[in-house]
């Protein structure tokens, strides 16, 4: 008969009215300021730039090459370079942001500038309330604001920060190796010539060393397959 | 005691009208009734506004706004000093006068309506012959207003709003009258006061409202649909049906003008639902003999919140009509049903007592309620589109 | 003769005026609506209640709209570009005017003055009314509904014959 739909309807938000009073589990709102939902891993808001140690000024890694603010779509990005010059990770004098900038207004979280970044400098952030009520200077973040430790980075992006830190722990170990290489073979160089006056005994174990892993190799073939 | 409770806001206007000369005294109390209608209205507007938010906010299982004041209940005073302070724009192709009056029409069109309301026992402003034509004949100036309204604005989907609505409430005060007839039929009378008088008697402790016989409830059913319809609710929201055109009749509004829109539209419910109490639900009389103890005013307007109560449970049901639904359902549903009921309760009336009127009254409502519920749920089945010219 | 009888009469005949001088059609309607409002309010001066409120109720609430409705679906709500104050059958016009109004004034004037009588107004109830509807005046009435039916009836054939056509 008509009107029977109309009545179950009226039963299902009647029970939805009791219900949201009974259980809590019905009311999917999330009463924000006071109740927060974790944000996801993957979260990006905003670029910040990532220091290392504890002092920003000389741990930023940062070396002011402009890749970024050329990349960025909006040109939400200025930077200045420095005049002078500062160790960065690996040791290495580089150039710094005089000036780093980044402005909230316009910055539409693309994430690009994290991608074209050759120095793991800059990373996404995951706070998400930029809002001011200055919106002339507040809007405009300098580096002071922008700089961020890598512990903060390990806390908001875990997974994503052990893989930077490894890689850059890896190259570290790379240029340290290559250092240490360039030193050995100064220190060979220097042995060398020291033993070109006398006589030479260090060829005869590097020739053996090669033969050694080669033997075991054909038995292990068939298994794997 | 109990009399006092009863009759406690008469007998505050006699006491504070015995400190004038007696010349003065009756443009005094008229004046001291106006004033107390005109604020209390906005007031329960403001409590309905908040009821509303939040009662529709649960039904969807949300929780309303819980922000301004403890629970949220300030949030009407935050609303109210918002739109006072928003800039009152006016277009600028726009009628101004009539974009100027339109607003007022209808608020002093709604007010009117409750002039004749019995809110109370001797709580009646004016205690006219015809008040039930007086209050229809001021509803049907709203409609005047809304027209005023939609057309001065100079904007389509304005004046679409305005036309929807203009056709909506014309179509619909005929069913609303119709279904308002029989209890004039049954009283033999127009003035509400004496309606609500010949509801107040009880046979063993139960009620005589017009309710409870056949033709009454289908009365009151078709009243109600009329009603939502009338004052544009939900689901007959058509003339402001955001998805389609912004906000009909009122999208060219802001500011204070707006809220007189608001204020209007919910002071037309608090009428319509002050009205359908005193046709059927016996006004301001107590449900049970034994309940006659609470003052009567509590009666009223406890079962005025309940029907808007009902209106905001509507509104979280159901989705909004097609124009063309609309239209039918109210010249081929609702007035057929009202017609139908003119009838029977003619039968009543002539039948006399006993309980072979009952059957007969009660047989014809459903069997009409039935086959025509029939016929409006026929619908046209949708097949598998066919082309003409595509294929 | 009283000082409300005045600002009534003011405002019934402002709206008269102002709906045939007027340039905006709608706006004519609007001031129309106003004129009918004046004329309840004079019924309701004479303690005549039920014609003051249906004449409110039909008047202003439907036959006003009814007028803005046509006006608005028959594209006649645009002022035309053309500003003559007066149209070219303004001597006819007033002729026929000057003939409607010669009929009551004529029977005003035809009125003994021992016919005026300025006693107290006729109390009619509205039961009184329904009485009457209902028993002396009940064949009238029922023409009356007749004529309505009728009129009714011929808007849902033209309405069909619309759908019909557009269906074939």
């Amino acid at each position: 008969m008509l009107g029977e739909g109309i009545l179950k309807g009226l039963a299902e938000t009647a029970k939805n009215f009791a219900g949201s009073y009974v259980s809590k589990e019905r009311l999917t709102t999330v009463q924000y300021p006071e109740e927060r939902i974790p944000t996801a891993e993957a979260a990006r808001v905003f670029p910040f730039l990532v220091y290392d140690g504890t002092d920003w000024e000389a741990g930023l890694r940062c070396v002011a090459c402009q890749i970024c603010e050329k990349e960025c779509p909006p040109k939400c990005i200025y930077i200045e370079k420095s005049k002078d010059k500062k160790p960065d990770y690996v040791g290495k004098l580089q150039i710094f942001p005089a000036r780093f900038d980044i402005d909230v207004s316009v910055c539409m979280s693309c994430q690009i500038c994290v991608e074209v970044c050759p120095f793991e400098a800059i990373k996404m952030d995951t706070e998400f309330e930029l809002a001011t009520d200055d919106r002339f200077e507040g809007l405009l973040r300098h580096r002071n604001q922008l700089a961020k430790s890598n512990e903060y980075y390990h806390k908001i992006h875990p997974t994503e920060a052990a893989e930077v830190d490894a890689r850059l722990a890896e190259e570290k170990a790379k240029v340290e190796a290559k250092a240490k290489a360039a030193a050995e073979a100064a220190a060979a160089k220097a042995a060398a010539e020291a033993a070109a006056k006398s006589a030479a005994p260090a060829d005869a174990p590097q020739a053996t060393a090669p033969a050694k892993p080669a033997e075991p190799a054909p038995k292990t073939t068939g298994g794997g397959e | 005691m109990i009399e006092k409770a009863d009759q406690i806001f008469v007998l505050l206007l006699h006491w504070l009208v015995g400190f004038l000369p007696a010349s003065w005294q009756h443009v005094a109390s008229t004046i001291l009734c106006v004033a107390t209608i005109v604020l209390l209205y906005p007031a329960l507007f403001a409590i309905a506004v908040l009821l509303e938010r939040k009662g529709l906010g649960r039904m969807q299982n949300r929780y309303g706004p819980n922000r301004v004041g403890p629970f949220g209940i300030l949030q009407p005073v935050a609303d109210g000093i918002k739109s006072l302070t928003k800039e009152d724009i006016v277009p600028f192709r726009a009628d101004a006068l009539v974009h100027f009056i339109a607003p007022l029409v209808l608020v002093v069109a709604v007010f009117m309506g409750f002039a004749v309301m019995p809110m109370g026992r001797n709580m009646v402003l004016v205690d006219m012959d015809a008040s039930l034509l007086f209050f229809f004949a001021m509803g049907a100036s709203t409609e005047l207003s809304v027209f005023m309204a939609g057309w001065s604005s100079r904007n389509k989907y304005s004046l679409l709003g305005a036309m929807r609505a203009v056709a909506q409430m014309i179509s619909y005060e005929v069913p609303l009258l119709l279904s308002s007839v029989v209890i004039v039929m049954m009283t033999g009378s127009l003035s509400l006061v004496k309606m609500v008088e010949a509801q107040n008697q009880y046979t063993w402790g139960l009620p005589h409202w017009y309710v409870f016989t056949p033709w009454g409830l289908a009365g009151f059913v078709m009243f109600v649909i009329a009603s939502m319809a009338e004052t544009n609710r939900s689901p007959f929201d058509l003339p402001e049906g955001e998805s389609e055109i912004v906000a009909g009749y009122f999208t060219e509004y802001s500011g204070f003008k707006f809220a007189l829109f608001f204020l209007g539209e919910y002071v037309g419910m608090f009428g319509i639902a002050g009205l359908g109490t005193t046709l059927f639900l016996g006004g301001w009389s107590a449900p049970l003999a034994a309940l006659s103890v609470v003052p009567s005013w509590i009666w009223f307007f406890g079962k005025v919140m309940l029907w808007i109560c009902f209106f905001i449970w509507v509104r979280g049901t159901l989705p909004r009509l097609r124009q063309d639904q609309l239209m039918n359902f109210a010249w081929k549903f609702v007035l057929p049903m009202t017609l139908v009921n003119l009838v029977v309760a003619a039968l009543w009336r002539f039948m006399g007592e006993g309980l072979l009127r009952w059957i007969v009254c009660t047989a014809i409502v459903v069997v009409a309620y039935a086959a025509m519920g029939r016929v409006e749920m026929r619908r046209e089945r949708l097949g598998p589109r066919s082309y003409r010219y595509a294929e | 003769m009283s000082f409300v009888f005045y600002v009534v009469a003011a405002l019934t005949l402002a709206g008269a005026l102002s709906a045939v001088l007027l340039k905006n059609l709608v706006h004519c309607a609007l001031a129309v609506s106003i004129a009918f409002a004046g004329l309840a309010l004079f019924f309701l001066q004479l303690d005549a209640e039920f014609v003051g409120f249906a004449q409110f109720l039909v008047y202003v609430g439907a036959v006003a709209i009814l007028v803005v409705f046509a006006i608005l679906l028959t594209r006649g709500s645009e002022t035309p570009k053309k500003t003559e104050i007066f149209s070219r059958t303004w001597l006819t016009g007033l002729a026929v005017a000057g003939a409607i109004f010669a009929v009551p004034a004529w029977a005003v004037l035809q009125a003994a003055p021992w016919m005026i009588h300025t006693t107290e107004k006729p109390a009619v109830t509205v039961q009184e009314i329904g009485n009457a509807l209902m028993g002396r005046y009940v064949l009238p009435l029922e023409i009356v509904a007749l004529l309505l039916t009728a009129a009714l009836i011929g808007a849902v054939i033209v309405a069909m014959h619309e759908k019909e056509g557009r269906n074939s």
